[in-house]
């Protein structure tokens, strides 16, 4: 008689511990070699934990929700002598083809749990190899480095692919056939509808820009706890007031958007509210309220979104300001943006112009500490003096840092933007 | 003030392990910081492949002119002496070392791989502290590799030290020594030992085991004993080196008799070591798999985003596995899937005829219950071999194939050049060849390639020339 102690195995993406989802055993039971025996949850997917050995439960550890890490023991078996030298170390790991979820996809239990029970079924297949008496390590599959490598990619196991080389090797076509049945064996697939299934998964490495973008983006929504705040603005005057603007502009003068004036109104006010054009060092425990308004503009570019800065906004006038932004967006989208021209702006507004919707709620760009995003500028029939008139109605969607900025001063700030917004004259007064 | 440098994998040690890692994390636009305090490159192209085979070439033209003067070879005669001057020859080899060396440092620059000289001391997992000539360097990475190599092995009670060197020193010799004493008769031992022996020096080998080469089968060593023998090689089997002292190496033989061999240099080849110690490990609190580290078949470390490759994490300490190693781990931590599973890592012997060892030999094959034909060439029925004065070795290509489906599971080779063999051997491998695949495929003719593509003839029962 022998032990063998089975330990969570690595379940893979560099996860160290993982969650007991369901015991598939008790203290007792007889286990088959490839029984089942434990579901564990990962942040990515159920792994279904197969027993390597043929023996009798002698122990489980931790009770289902409880997190294990990796390495530990969590089925003790008594094994028959044949079996009493296998190794306490960490067994093979189960198949990863059991947890197909590539790591930036997070896969439902099911789906893990339905690639299991695919893996069961072509059992009798994989055991069909004209291989003699079950050897301990078998030399694999017979498949040339660059379909081996594919399958790894695809979280295909070679060993339930029927090759149809010589000697049974596996060629690319054999494993376009195996996935193409794979799909054609999922459930819901009505069959003669005319539509073609699609299969393969591709995986994009997230890495550079976009890697950042992630990071920022996480960090932003875990460090932060957001209020957001929307409301609507009536802007017939300041749309009156552009038109006339871009109607008498000189040649040289850029067209106006809405940005400019929304920058304005942005430096007009953010003197009465020093704690919103401000950083909160959370780490510190400091939030620096700025003099000066560095405004940056969430820019889309063909790598990602970037955020360029229009320094000293409260310098400038509409047409500079105006300028400044198409410069700068530019910039961006050409990649030459300096690192101080995407870096150091006290508040930040995004606009997604004419896909402005009706309501976003904007990620902070960390560590300022508000943000405001315009959406579309809609005629709308309104209520005014018992009349319905038609109004040029645009809503302001905005979030502030809810640790550092009261919801009331929040909701003051923005009303007092939508003031001067629906009177122009009083962005350039006082 | 301390300098501090944030990058996303940091590579630790610039071997053919680590530095290919660097390229290739590189080339995946990953941020990459490579640390290596001696010169880039790593043993093997310093202090081991390289240099070793450099001077293994020297030696054999040596050897050949020194015949040709003695015997009157292919009508050759000379009219003195060869003479050698073990400094030129030395100083010819560091030239080989030296264009190596600048080679790995301009692609790491083309690839923008940032180089910090020194040596690197960890704190944590992710924090190591280089001390370099312009003062001390704090490095913090997201990933790191780890890629420290191996170092030889020393004797209990027999440290390096004047006389006694290890294979480092072996290669950077002033003077031939006039009676060397090689202990251990692995590859290492054997390649040098010969190596010295074509130069001229007296060669004595003194193995604990029983047999030499004991990675290989008896059939494989067997032209290489034969060609100890011949070539005045002493080979002390079963022996035990018991003191060294005053240029006299006592061993205790097989029998029980004692020995005194007279040796002014005595080179120890006894194994290398992983390098754990000196640079923090203890501190990083990663698994150990005996001596080395342990890692899974992705090269992970038991911590996470740590990684190990190459001599570190086990055998075969070989360069092209620490490559393999290396370009895989850039791979995953760029968001690849990857796996470590070759069917072979080759193996190849410098020795005296050269020996190459692809998959399975027969014992591991039986001992996996795998039903096996052989089928076995020698080049003394190869053209090319005869033309080049190697048909005489008692070399050969040996194929091993399931009986069943003849898929190819080993390829063995003995003989002069057979090293280079090798490619063609591990395809056939890794491409799940079949003997009538490779009984398919025209070889060149005159070429040393024929006796593979015999020896799969062979096993298919039609060989057209033996």
């Amino acid at each position: 008689m022998g032990q063998y102690s089975f330990k969570l195995p690595d379940v893979g993406e560099g996860t160290a511990e993982a969650e007991i989802a369901e015991w598939r055993v008790k203290v007792g039971d007889h286990v088959e070699e490839d029984q089942p025996l434990v579901d564990v949850m990962t942040d990515k997917a159920t792994v279904e934990l197969t027993s390597p050995v043929t023996g009798i439960v002698q122990s489980i550890t931790g009770q289902a929700g409880e997190m294990v890490a990796v390495g530990s023991v969590l089925v003790v078996l008594e094994t028959d002598g044949a079996e009493a030298s296998a190794p306490v170390a960490a067994p093979a790991a189960p198949p990863p083809a059991a947890a197909p979820a590539q790591p930036s996809q997070p896969k439902p239990a099911a789906q893990a749990q339905k690639t299991a029970d695919k893996i069961e079924q072509s059992m009798p297949a994989a055991a069909s190899r004209p291989t003699s008496s079950a050897p301990a390590r078998s030399p694999r599959a017979a498949a040339s480095p660059a379909v081996r490598r594919r399958a790894e990619e695809l979280g295909v196991k070679l060993q339930f692919v029927q090759g149809s080389g010589p000697g049974g090797r596996i060629s690319h076509a054999d494993l376009d056939g195996y996935l193409a049945s794979e799909s054609a064996a999922s459930p819901g697939a009505a069959a003669g509808v005319g539509y073609a299934k699609r299969s393969g998964v591709e995986e994009i490495p997230v890495i550079g820009l976009r890697r950042q973008i992630a990071e920022r983006m996480q960090l932003a929504k875990r460090q932060i706890p957001h209020f957001s705040y929307v409301e609507e603005v009536d802007v017939t005057e300041l749309e009156n007031l552009r038109a006339h603007l871009n109607a008498i502009k000189t040649a040289e003068q850029p067209k106006l958007t809405v940005l400019p004036f929304l920058m304005r109104a942005l430096v007009r006010v953010l003197p009465e509210f020093p704690q919103i054009n401000a950083t909160y060092d959370d780490e510190a425990g400091v939030v620096r309220r700025y003099a000066p308004v560095h405004i940056g503009m969430a820019t889309q570019t063909p790598r990602g979104l970037m955020v360029a800065v229009v320094r000293h906004a409260e310098a400038r006038d509409l047409w500079d300001s105006a300028a400044e932004v198409s410069r700068l967006a530019k910039a961006a989208r050409d990649g030459k943006a300096t690192r101080e021209e995407l870096s150091g702006s006290t508040i930040t507004l995004t606009s997604l112009g004419p896909l402005g919707g009706v309501v976003t709620t904007p990620v902070i760009n960390r560590p300022e500490v508000a943000i405001v995003g315009p959406n579309k500028i809609v005629e709308r029939p309104v209520v005014r003096d018992g009349q319905i008139v038609v109004r040029k109605m645009m809503n302001l969607s905005s979030s502030f840092d809810h640790r550092v900025v009261d919801g009331a001063d929040a909701a003051e700030f923005i009303q007092r933007i939508r003031a001067v917004l629906e009177h122009p004259a009083t962005l350039f007064i006082g | 003030m301390e300098k501090s440098i944030k990058t996303q994998m940091l590579i630790v040690g610039g071997g053919p392990g680590g530095y290919v890692a660097a390229i290739r994390a590189s080339q995946l636009g990953l941020d990459v910081t490579l640390v290596e305090a001696d010169r880039l490159g790593g043993t093997c192209l310093i202090r081991g492949c390289i240099p070793s085979k450099a001077l293994i070439h020297a030696a054999a033209t040596f050897q050949g002119i020194r015949e040709a003067a003695a015997g009157g070879k292919f009508g050759i005669s000379l009219a003195c002496e060869p003479k050698l001057d073990l400094r030129e020859t030395v100083r010819w080899k560091e030239g080989v070392v030296d264009r190596l060396n600048g080679g790995v440092a301009g692609l790491l620059r083309r690839a923008k791989v940032r180089v910090v000289a020194g040596w690197a001391r960890f704190s944590d997992g992710k924090t190591c502290v280089v001390d370099t000539e312009q003062g001390p360097v704090s490095i913090t990475a997201e990933h790191v590799v780890l890629a420290n190599g191996s170092e030889p092995v020393e004797l209990p009670g027999i440290p390096f030290g004047g006389p006694v060197i290890s294979s480092t020193e072996a290669l950077s010799l002033d003077e031939l020594p006039r009676r060397l004493a090689v202990v251990g008769a692995g590859y290492i031992g054997l390649e040098l030992g010969s190596a010295f022996r074509k130069l001229g020096a007296e060669v004595t080998v003194i193995e604990a085991q029983d047999r030499i080469l004991p990675l290989y089968d008896k059939q494989l060593v067997k032209p290489v004993a034969r060609w100890l023998e011949r070539s005045g090689v002493m080979v002390h089997l079963g022996a035990k080196l018991t003191k060294f002292e005053s240029g006299i190496a006592s061993i205790e033989a097989q029998d029980g008799r004692a020995l005194a061999i007279e040796a002014d240099t005595l080179l120890v080849t006894v194994g290398r070591r992983p390098r754990t110690e000196g640079w923090g490990l203890e501190s990083m609190g990663v698994e150990r798999d005996g001596r080395f580290v342990r890692v899974d078949d992705q090269c992970r470390t038991s911590m996470k985003n740590v990684w190990a490759i190459g001599d570190l994490v086990g055998e075969p300490m070989l360069e092209h596995k620490a490559a393999a190693q290396g370009e895989m781990v850039a791979e995953i931590i760029a968001g690849h899937r990857r796996r470590f599973d070759p069917v072979a890592i080759p193996a190849v012997c410098f020795t005296e005829p050269e020996i190459v060892s692809v998959g399975l030999s027969v014992g591991e094959a039986e001992a996996l219950g795998e039903a096996v034909t052989t089928s076995q060439f020698p080049f003394a029925a190869n053209g090319r071999a005869l033309s080049m004065e190697a048909g005489e070795s008692g070399g050969f290509v040996r194929v091993l194939a399931r009986k069943d489906d003849h898929r190819i599971l080993g390829i063995q080779a003995v003989g002069v050049h057979v090293s280079e063999l090798s490619g063609e051997f591990a395809m056939a491998l890794e491409m799940g060849a079949t003997l009538e695949d490779v009984a398919g495929i025209i070889h060149a003719h005159p070429t040393l390639s024929e006796a593979f593509f015999e020896a799969s003839l062979g096993g298919l029962g039609r060989a057209i020339h033996i």
